[in-house]
């Protein structure tokens, strides 16, 4: 089949290839950033991007008198949620039963999704419409369901993007962030079939409302995520910003909800809180444009059938560790990722999982049990920006340190590991610095080693092994030939 | 002025690379009447190791620096990221120690720890510390002295004093350097990325010198100003704050 001339195609380098977003099969950290690295039209679109989110988002915080308590408050609410989660849970599935919802709970990413096709062939569903959900992303539900024979359309703009050019969300609330708008003509241009496209954003968003409202009339069973689940009344909500998600709430004859175990909240007053920061946090707005609240089923208004599915997938054991359970505070707001400045130069798809930036890098191997992506906890500088966005103040800092020590506990017995020149200059760095002596003749050791790399303008321009990696970019002073402590000693002889 | 007793916790990065900022901080605080001592079997913090993720490492370290420290008076570290260390992660380690009397050390230890800046501002009481350096200067805060240890507006009041100096603002004052001890070199390719999208807004406040309370990043700076010719020169406050026409800041390379 012969492809007609693109006289406007994007060049080839300008969209990465295929991103991998399984934690099992993902390249570490440090491989998978080097082609996106050497990507200029990705690194601008996400700086750009995230950038004006942070502006807006620091502009309306400055705003709120009374932020620094409402992170308090949401920290304590979210804390005490957590600390009582199967208390909530169970008030929670009483009272969505209740309201006519039925529960359901999956252990695991292959349970949820047995339970998900499961109900879908009762419905003998061969399409499904989609609101946009990380935790259906977490259990790759849609290719799933294709295996299946089921066609899930996800509805969100920005996951319409991505599912239309084949490609993987790099972000948890704007996930097509690293695509840009003439990006986003190409891809629509050529799956729409609409040859004369322009890339304004009016054009381009009425090009996705068409092609939207067709599968909105005519599919009837949807599924989605929630930003809450409140264990008061047994309510869901979902907060979103175009329309799409009510729309799916609304024209549907059955709504099958995925939503992470963490998720509930115990009355419905919390959302005062949660809602005021969650916006604010997200997308730098104020409000966002629809809050959908909906308690089981009504007759005569929605969808007449009604799912939970509650998923764990490695939640419990995250909850099972005291230092480690703020992870599941997390409301996604993704503040985290637009204020890190290591995500800021690599955008989402390095993090090789659908949680990227600071909370995926704690998020995402403690999912994995430790069995995977370890190499996240150390793509961090510990700069401590995310802790400081943070609206539920997850110390994230603090939980990539918990994990650094024990990916190095895992790590530090395999006799690869062990003459590692990191491992083994570590080790004996802390036999150095037990005593002063040591510690000073290895200054001395040093200084004479390193004399042998030192040009003659005092610098080191070049360096073997892991030095290599400092010196690929910086140069190094050379060692002075006086370190303090001798230079103390000598001035404090020569006083006497 | 009462006398203000204090000892040096220059911190290993500083007593091996830059002596100079150690010589520099003697020089500032005897000016200024502070009688300064400095303890000879002083090592590490521990804060590569605990960064690193060498946690069972950073045990001996952590008691060591306790204990080597509990019968002095005040102590100050020209190093914010050291400074962080020992109040940040400290407590955490010595909490799972569960030696009460070390705690209990650590406890009375913890509030006589200031950070350069600190000392001068909040212990010694004083922001015109009589420094001469006519230079145009640029800023740098570090992460840890931003974030961790809430400095503010101390270094700007600090360097606002100085006389000849011009401070320059540094755009993206929040922005991490990339350094981040081994993730320097752990993650070497985008720490280097994060450092050239710094050092842009460095160059671009057309200083002759960048500053900051943290050797660290000012290693990782220097670094790259160095390989790329960058007409520029990093330079710790301790040495700006030590400058005055009697005796100049030393020349560094």
């Amino acid at each position: 089949m012969s492809r007609p001339a693109q006289t406007h195609a994007i060049p080839p380098h300008a969209i990465p290839p295929h991103a991998i977003l399984d934690p099992a099969l993902a390249p570490p950290f440090p491989v998978a950033v080097l082609p996106v690295l050497r990507n200029p039209q990705l690194r601008k679109n996400v700086a750009h991007a995230i950038d004006v989110i942070q502006a807006k988002r620091a502009k309306l915080v400055a705003e709120k008198a009374d932020w620094q308590q409402l992170r308090a408050a949401a920290s304590d609410l979210r804390a005490h949620a957590l600390d009582n989660l199967g208390f909530y849970l169970e008030q929670f599935e009483s009272q969505c039963t209740a309201a006519g919802g039925h529960v359901h709970w999956a252990a695991d990413d292959a349970e949820a999704r047995r339970i998900i096709l499961d109900l879908l062939r009762r419905e003998n569903a061969t399409e499904v419409i989609k609101i946009k959900t990380m935790t259906s992303a977490e259990i790759q539900l849609n290719p799933f369901l294709e295996a299946a024979g089921i066609q899930a359309h996800e509805t969100d703009l920005a996951e319409i993007i991505l599912q239309l050019g084949d490609q993987e969300p790099s972000h948890i609330v704007v996930p097509a962030l690293h695509i840009n708008r003439a990006q986003v003509r190409e891809i629509f241009a050529r799956r729409m079939g609409l040859k004369d496209l322009s890339d304004d954003p009016k054009e381009l968003t009425n090009a996705a409302r068409h092609f939207l409202r067709e599968k909105f009339l005519r599919v009837p069973t949807a599924i989605g995520g929630a930003n809450f689940l409140i264990a008061e009344t047994g309510a869901v909500a979902v907060v979103e910003s175009e329309g799409n998600g009510r729309m799916c709430l609304t024209l549907p004859r059955t709504m099958i909800t995925l939503a992470g175990i963490e998720k509930v909240l115990p009355r419905f007053q919390d959302l005062e809180v949660m809602l005021q920061l969650l916006a604010r946090s997200a997308t730098g707005e104020r409000m966002n444009p629809y809050t959908s609240l909906w308690t089981g089923v009504t007759p005569g208004d929605g969808p007449q059938t009604f799912h939970v599915v509650l998923l764990d997938n490695g939640r419990s054991s995250i909850l099972a560790r005291p230092k480690h359970r703020q992870t599941l505070k997390c409301i996604r707001c993704a503040a985290c990722m637009n204020s890190c400045p290591v995500y800021r130069q690599t955008g989402g798809h390095a993090y090789g999982s659908v949680y990227p930036g600071p909370i995926g890098a704690i998020l995402t191997p403690q999912l994995m049990q430790m069995h995977h992506a370890q190499s996240l906890p150390f793509a961090s500088s510990l700069c401590g920006a995310c802790y400081e966005v943070c609206p539920v103040k997850i110390n994230i800092p603090e939980v990539l340190l918990e994990l650094r020590s024990e990916v190095v506990n895992q790590e530090r017995h395999h006799l690869g590991r062990f003459f590692d020149p990191m491992y083994l200059g570590l080790r004996i760095a802390n036999l150095l610095f037990a005593r002063a002596w040591l510690f000073h003749s290895a200054q001395w050791a040093g200084r004479l080693g390193l004399r042998l790399f030192t040009r003659k303008d005092g610098w080191i321009h070049s360096l073997p092994s892991v030095g290599a990696k400092w010196t690929q970019t910086r140069d190094l002073r050379g060692l002075p030939s006086q370190p303090f402590h001798s230079w103390w000693a000598a001035r404090a002889r020569g006083a006497k | 002025m009462t006398l203000v007793r204090a000892s040096l916790f220059i911190t290993c990065y500083n007593d091996t690379l830059y002596p100079e900022t150690g010589r520099a901080v003697v020089n500032l605080l005897e000016r200024l009447g502070v009688e300064l001592d400095f303890h000879p079997k002083q090592t590490c913090c521990g804060q590569m190791h605990a960064n690193t993720g060498f946690r069972g490492e950073v045990f001996s370290q952590a008691k060591r620096l306790v204990r080597l420290y509990r019968d002095t008076e005040t102590i100050v570290v020209p190093s914010s990221s050291c400074v962080a260390m020992i109040r940040d992660q400290y407590p955490g380690l010595i909490e799972e120690l569960g030696n009460a009397e070390l705690r209990r050390q650590f406890e009375e230890l913890l509030p006589r720890i200031y950070e350069l800046s600190e000392f001068l501002i909040d212990r010694v009481g004083v922001e015109d510390v009589g420094a001469y350096f006519p230079h145009r200067v640029t800023y740098h805060a570090s992460c840890h002295g931003l974030r961790a240890l809430h400095l503010g507006d101390r270094p700007f009041r600090l360097l606002a004093h100085v006389r000849g100096l011009e401070q320059v603002a540094l755009p993206n004052l929040d922005r991490c350097c990339g350094f981040g001890g081994t993730f320097s070199v752990k993650n070497a390719e985008v720490s280097s990325a994060m450092l050239a999208v710094k050092l842009q807004d460095v160059v671009s406040t057309g200083a002759e010198y960048c500053t900051a309370l943290d050797n660290s990043c000012l290693m990782h700076l220097g670094g790259a100003m160095h390989r790329q010719y960058a007409g520029m020169k990093t330079i710790h406050m301790a040495q700006i704050l030590a400058s005055t026409e009697a005796s100049p800041a030393e020349a560094t390379l």
